[in-house]
């Protein structure tokens, strides 16, 4: 099929050394009508610096809120292959491994009922289905199902949580972050397609410092993984690193609380009581460090892209949580925190307000005493940084500072 | 719940968005606010209402809609 539309802007975006996502939507237009039509409206929202789709409205699929996400052209006339454009979330599998075969039915169900072109993934984590019309979102629901595959979560919902490959794949995970973000994910089925909260709630899981699924930047609640004791130094591994490039350089002088020293007689010496646990050195020289064995994780609430107010990156609020305990439970006191957390935000919340946003409006010290935790020094907005601790001995009667 | 104050909590929802139909938009944790209080008398939780908007979105009574947040109405 020769292409409809003339598109000179987009197809500057197909120079260059990267794959071109201009290149993909092409070669899907060779089959399908649709997504020349979705070529002709990209490359006029381009000449214009206009959006030119609509979102939201009444599409969905029978019983459930979420999954669906609404897209209608504004410009039906011109582009009738794409007046409904709606995208289909579906819930990807934790730490995103599929087998060849499930790839190719994802992909056989995607080109017979809709455009055929997909992110994989999209920055919540689902696998995406572009392009499907609303009477064919049954069928295309049905079929995933029959596949074993669910929708995920969109609107006022849990969004369908995320984690990273964790122990799988990864010699630095904590815990396993694919066994815990498959449990919750089973666990609040009915808040991730039934949206009854004041507006979107994300779990994100990484299994260590190195935030893969960037949770910190992006989840109202993150699980960053831990570890309690000291990092495991192997000196002679070291000295090796030390004959390839300056250490003090590259290491020592990056960490970030200064708690690591080296010299070529005692080798590496690092203050494990101040370590901030962000990894720069372990990725550095990872043949000679590793994080220590007492696995754990960080759970952190609060962060959000900018909407209702600015960006908002996570604050610390369990230090430490010894999740693979609690794995044994079922993750019990885990869900039990996040009831009470959801309790304290559709009691107080208002439309449209995050959870993070809500603790800045209300103070992090109601929050915490509503939930039931203990303030602790741990919690911090930013390392080095407390917002909400008052020590009282520096507080003179009267309310002057001593 | 008594299945007859189920079946009572369930026509209410479904009026209260029958009676604000293009008006207001409820979202659905309005509507478990409102009928809870409504229905307090009558021992209905939060759970309760829950459970009765999930079965009507179920059979198709309600459907779910999006417009910078989620919210019921009635099927088009």
């Amino acid at each position: 099929m020769s292409k409809k539309h003339k598109t000179p802007l987009l197809d500057e975006l197909k120079k260059g050394k990267w794959p071109s996502f201009v290149n993909e939507i092409e070669r899907a237009a060779e089959k399908s009508e649709m997504t020349d039509d979705l070529l002709g409206q990209v490359e006029q929202s381009y000449e214009e610096k206009v959006v030119h789709w609509k979102h939201g409205g009444m599409v969905g699929v029978k019983g459930y809120g979420s999954g669906i996400v609404g897209r209608f052209s504004d410009l039906p006339e011109k582009y009738p292959g794409i007046k409904e454009f709606h995208t289909v979330r579906i819930n990807q599998p934790s730490g995103f491994f599929y087998t060849s075969d499930v790839l190719r039915s994802i992909v056989d169900i995607g080109e017979k009922h809709a455009s055929s072109l997909f992110n994989f993934h999209g920055s919540t984590g689902d696998v995406q289905l572009l392009g499907a019309k609303t009477a064919e979102l049954e069928t295309i629901f049905q079929e995933y199902t029959k596949l074993g595959f669910d929708l995920g979560g969109s609107g006022s919902a849990l969004r369908t949580p995320s984690c990273c490959v964790g122990k799988a794949r990864c010699e630095f995970a904590n815990y396993d972050a694919m066994h815990a973000c498959n449990s919750i994910t089973q666990a609040f089925q009915d808040e991730m397609h039934r949206p009854i909260f004041n507006y979107k709630f994300k779990f994100k899981f990484s299994a260590c410092g190195n935030d893969c699924t960037a949770s910190i930047a992006r989840a109202d609640l993150s699980v960053i993984g831990t570890w309690k004791d000291s990092i495991r130094i192997d000196q002679e591994a070291v000295k090796d690193y030390a004959k390839k490039f300056d250490l003090h350089k590259y290491v020592t002088d990056k960490c970030p609380t200064k708690c690591m020293s080296y010299n070529a007689e005692e080798g590496l010496k690092i203050d494990d009581s101040n370590c901030s646990k962000c990894m720069h050195c372990i990725n550095t020289m990872p043949k000679a460090l590793r994080p220590g064995t007492k696995g754990g994780a960080t759970i952190l609430i609060g962060s959000k892209a900018p909407m209702v107010s600015g960006p908002r990156l996570s604050m610390v609020l369990v230090p430490f949580y010894d999740i693979e305990e609690d794995a044994k439970n079922d993750y019990e006191w885990f869900k039990d925190l996040i009831s009470k957390i959801w309790e304290f935000w559709d009691e107080y919340g208002v439309n449209r307000e995050r959870i993070g946003e809500l603790i800045q409006r209300v103070g992090i010290g109601n929050f915490i005493e509503s939930i039931g935790l203990e303030p602790l020094p741990e919690m911090v907005a930013s390392p080095r940084g407390n917002p909400f601790v008052l020590y009282e001995e520096y507080v003179e009667a009267g309310g002057e500072q001593g | 719940m008594t299945d007859e104050t189920k079946v009572k909590l369930e026509e209410a929802i479904v009026n209260l968005i029958k009676e604000y139909a293009n008006k207001k938009r409820f979202k659905p944790g309005d509507v478990v606010k409102e009928m809870e209080s409504k229905f307090s008398a009558s021992g209905v939780t939060k759970d309760d209402v829950k459970t009765a908007i999930r079965d009507l979105t179920d059979s198709g009574r309600l459907i779910y809609g999006y417009a910078g947040g989620s919210f019921l109405a009635l099927p088009e």
